[in-house]
């Protein structure tokens, strides 16, 4: 009887990832390898600085990050900027101020705790979120159980879309709209950003389209979820410390019940 | 009903006595923590600490949680978005309530289809039953509410679909919908009522909750055999059942240590899995999603909702009869509705006088077929209402109303069931008997 309801108690969960199926056509997303899956995943901190580097020489133009802290950007277990470039890297934006200027309001430059800028006008979202607003895996059937193997897919559906463009393009209804593999429906009206070697990276990293797609990626994962490696961390030592706890309640419970079932074993004997 | 017999708070010294005669709340405690309990629990008798657990948990990270929220629909995004990024541990605060809640339904969903196998709602447990449900109601709308509070996308469209249920009731829905919402669309005036009930329904849960322990203390626990503890002298009553300290508490306890490793499992490495991608945009009134879907625990509620439209005959039988007044879609209305009717009053429609479905032949089918059922049904309510969805929701929405209207009733009368131990001490110590080596003792043959 428990063993089965068990199953039915595994059946319930792995059915629980259902609701984060939905999208209808979704394009083709490529399983990239970034080294933040899994449990023991971590971000590499090269490849959010450069992904840094992709997202305000290119991104930042038209894409805000209105939910992201310049002072975050030297936290730990993410982008990691010594102080002095962080505070440097801050100085480059202008932020607006509703308190200057009498109270009508004016922009100012920005300050470590200031949030990133919201970018308004150009109609294109912001990417604070993005990673997780969007999810790369779905199915099959509907059963949730690709994402709960290959993890969600946020990241991955970004560097995809990136790299995503065929290079046709049509016009439609006065927009023009580019053709690309990873983006539902298959037309997308964001111009193609990326075209590899858009930029250079002091080390020297790779910068063909695929390798910045991945960078920008993985560095628009942790504007999503900067608190990442710390919540892998407590969760590492809670499944830890409760399994402990789990082991010694278990000792416990059996020591504690032996006379009980000792006395029942006795009784149930057949009669000699 | 008296009570099971056994020992009662006895105050010894003199401060003791004096509090005792004043406020009888040490006797309270004890008799509560001694209770009697049937020594044959199996461990689906588990989920009541887990659920009380997780209220708690629920509570305690909520009332936290509120310290940081703002309602107000231009900043209950971004103040999410605060917890998540400038408040210490607000990352962990959010993701456990979040999670939380799909712990609570995966414990309320096993602890119900428990009480539906043991045949738990049967007479004198009535009450327990009907206030059991009335918590599942809260919890339902609880968890409704909280899931529109981040304001993202899934929220605002999945109160828009919701509160838009109430709109299908003929006559007075518009009126109904607009009282709810405090005006014509979800708005800001939305936002705030449904967190002031948020915040305020917990509360009237955890007083349901006692409720609901006093009940079931009043009556005894029910047990897999269904039987009832013997309770004519204590002596008696002591061969069928153990305190409930330290017996079930340390084995409550291992199985919840067990729960909550997985728990944080999923909180620490994938918190987001449960959720929907689209509760992190922000919400938008210009633009709907392609799916809206509800949190996975309210699916099979909402794939009974989509299952009755216009092309099934009895929605048309129905709507001719009443001409017109009940449409497809507050056929719908009724139906989901309905569904957690005939299951609240499931003490008055099961005919059967053997409580346990351990021996019930022919229930145990049904049983198993219903626990199946409402997995599909909870599958195909994620799905789009296009294909062989419908018509998958259409038999899973059936077989949940035949089950309880047709199939329980007839059951009671044309089954045949197995015999029942005599007592539970019969029962428990069959289960030791020595040819059964489960509680890991050697299985010696009995020397003859």
């Amino acid at each position: 009887m428990f063993k089965k309801l068990a199953i039915t108690a595994v059946a319930l969960s792995a059915l629980a990832g259902t609701p984060a199926i939905a999208a209808g056509g979704a394009g083709y997303v490529t399983d990239y390898a970034f080294s933040f899956e899994g449990p023991f995943g971590a971000y590499d901190q090269n490849q959010l600085q450069r992904g840094l580097k992709v997202y305000t020489e290119i991104c930042a133009s038209c894409h805000g990050l209105q939910y992201v802290p310049f002072r975050t950007l030297s936290d730990d277990g993410g982008v990691g900027l010594p102080e002095d470039q962080m505070k440097a890297y801050t100085a480059n934006f202008e932020v607006w101020d509703s308190s200057l200027n009498d109270g009508e309001g004016d922009y100012r430059q920005a300050l470590p705790s200031d949030n990133f800028p919201a970018v308004k006008g150009v109609g294109a979202p912001d990417l604070s979120l993005m990673a997780k607003a969007r999810a790369g895996f779905h199915g099959p059937y509907g059963l949730g159980t690709n994402q709960l193997f290959k993890g969600m897919g946020g990241a991955e559906y970004i560097a995809s879309l990136l790299a995503g463009y065929t290079g046709e393009e049509k016009e439609e209804a006065g927009t023009v709209l580019y053709e690309n593999k990873a983006f539902p429906g298959g037309w997308i009206s964001m111009a193609p950003p990326l075209w590899g070697d858009d930029l250079e990276f002091d080390d020297g990293s790779a910068t063909d389209l695929e390798s910045i797609s991945q960078d920008v990626s993985a560095f628009l994962m942790w504007t999503a979820e900067p608190k990442m490696m710390a919540r892998q961390q407590m969760g590492f030592t809670a499944v830890l410390l409760l399994s402990l706890l789990t082991v010694l309640l278990y000792l416990t419970n059996k020591r504690l019940w032996a006379p009980v079932k000792k006395k029942a074993k006795a009784a149930g004997q057949p009669a000699e | 009903m008296s009570g099971i017999p056994h020992d009662h708070y006895e105050p010894t010294t003199g401060g003791e006595k004096w509090l005792h005669k004043r406020l009888p709340i040490v006797g309270l405690l004890y008799d509560t923590l001694m209770l009697p309990t049937p020594k044959n629990l199996n461990w689906m008798w588990i989920w009541g600490i887990v659920l009380t657990f997780t209220l708690a948990l629920q509570i305690i990270t909520g009332i936290v949680l509120v310290m940081h929220y703002t309602p107000h629909v231009d900043f209950a995004f971004a103040s999410v978005e605060h917890i998540m990024r400038n408040v210490n541990g607000g990352w962990a605060l959010r993701y456990l309530h979040m999670n939380g809640a799909s712990l609570f339904f995966v414990a309320v969903y096993l602890h119900i289809f428990r009480g539906l196998y043991y045949g738990s709602y049967k007479a004198p447990r009535e009450v327990t039953w009907i206030i059991g449900m009335l918590i599942y109601l809260c919890m339902m709308g609880t968890a409704f509410m909280g899931y529109v509070l981040p304001w993202g996308q899934m929220s605002f469209w999945g109160a828009t679909v919701i509160t838009g249920l109430f709109g299908a009731i003929p006559f007075i829905g518009e009126a109904l919908q607009t009282w709810l919402l405090g005006g014509p669309a979800v708005d800001n005036a939305t936002l705030n009522r449904f967190f002031s009930l948020h915040y305020l329904l917990p509360f009237v849960i955890a007083g349901l909750v006692i409720v609901h322990i006093w009940a079931f203390h009043t009556t005894g626990n029910n047990n897999p055999t269904g039987v009832e503890v013997r309770r004519t002298s204590k002596a008696e009553a002591e061969k069928d059942t153990l305190p409930f300290w330290p017996y079930f508490v340390i084995k409550d306890l291992f199985a919840l240590a067990l729960i909550l490793a997985v728990f944080f499992a999923i909180v620490g490495f994938m918190p987001n899995y449960l959720g929907h991608p689209d509760n992190y945009i922000e919400a938008n009134a210009l633009a709907t999603p392609a799916h809206i879907v509800p949190e996975w625990y309210f699916l099979p509620f909402y794939a009974i909702l989509r299952a009755f439209d216009d092309t099934v005959w009895l929605v048309q039988l129905v709507g001719f009869l009443t001409g017109g007044i009940v449409d497809a879609k507050f056929f719908g209305v009724l139906a989901m509705f309905g569904a957690i009717v005939v299951m609240a009053i499931v003490p008055w429609l099961d005919t059967s006088n053997v409580r346990s479905g351990r021996y019930r032949p022919m229930f145990k089918w049904w049983f198993w077929i219903f626990v199946v059922n409402f997995v599909v049904l909870t599958w195909v309510g994620a799905m789009p209402a296009e294909g062989i969805y419908p018509v998958i929701s259409l038999i899973g929405a059936s077989y949940w109303f035949a089950y309880f209207l047709i199939i329980l009733p007839l059951l009671g009368v044309i089954e045949k069931p197995d015999v029942q131990p005599a007592t539970i001490e019969d029962d428990f110590n069959a289960k030791f008997k020595s040819s059964d080596g489960k509680d890991g003792a050697p299985a010696a043959s009995p020397a003859e």
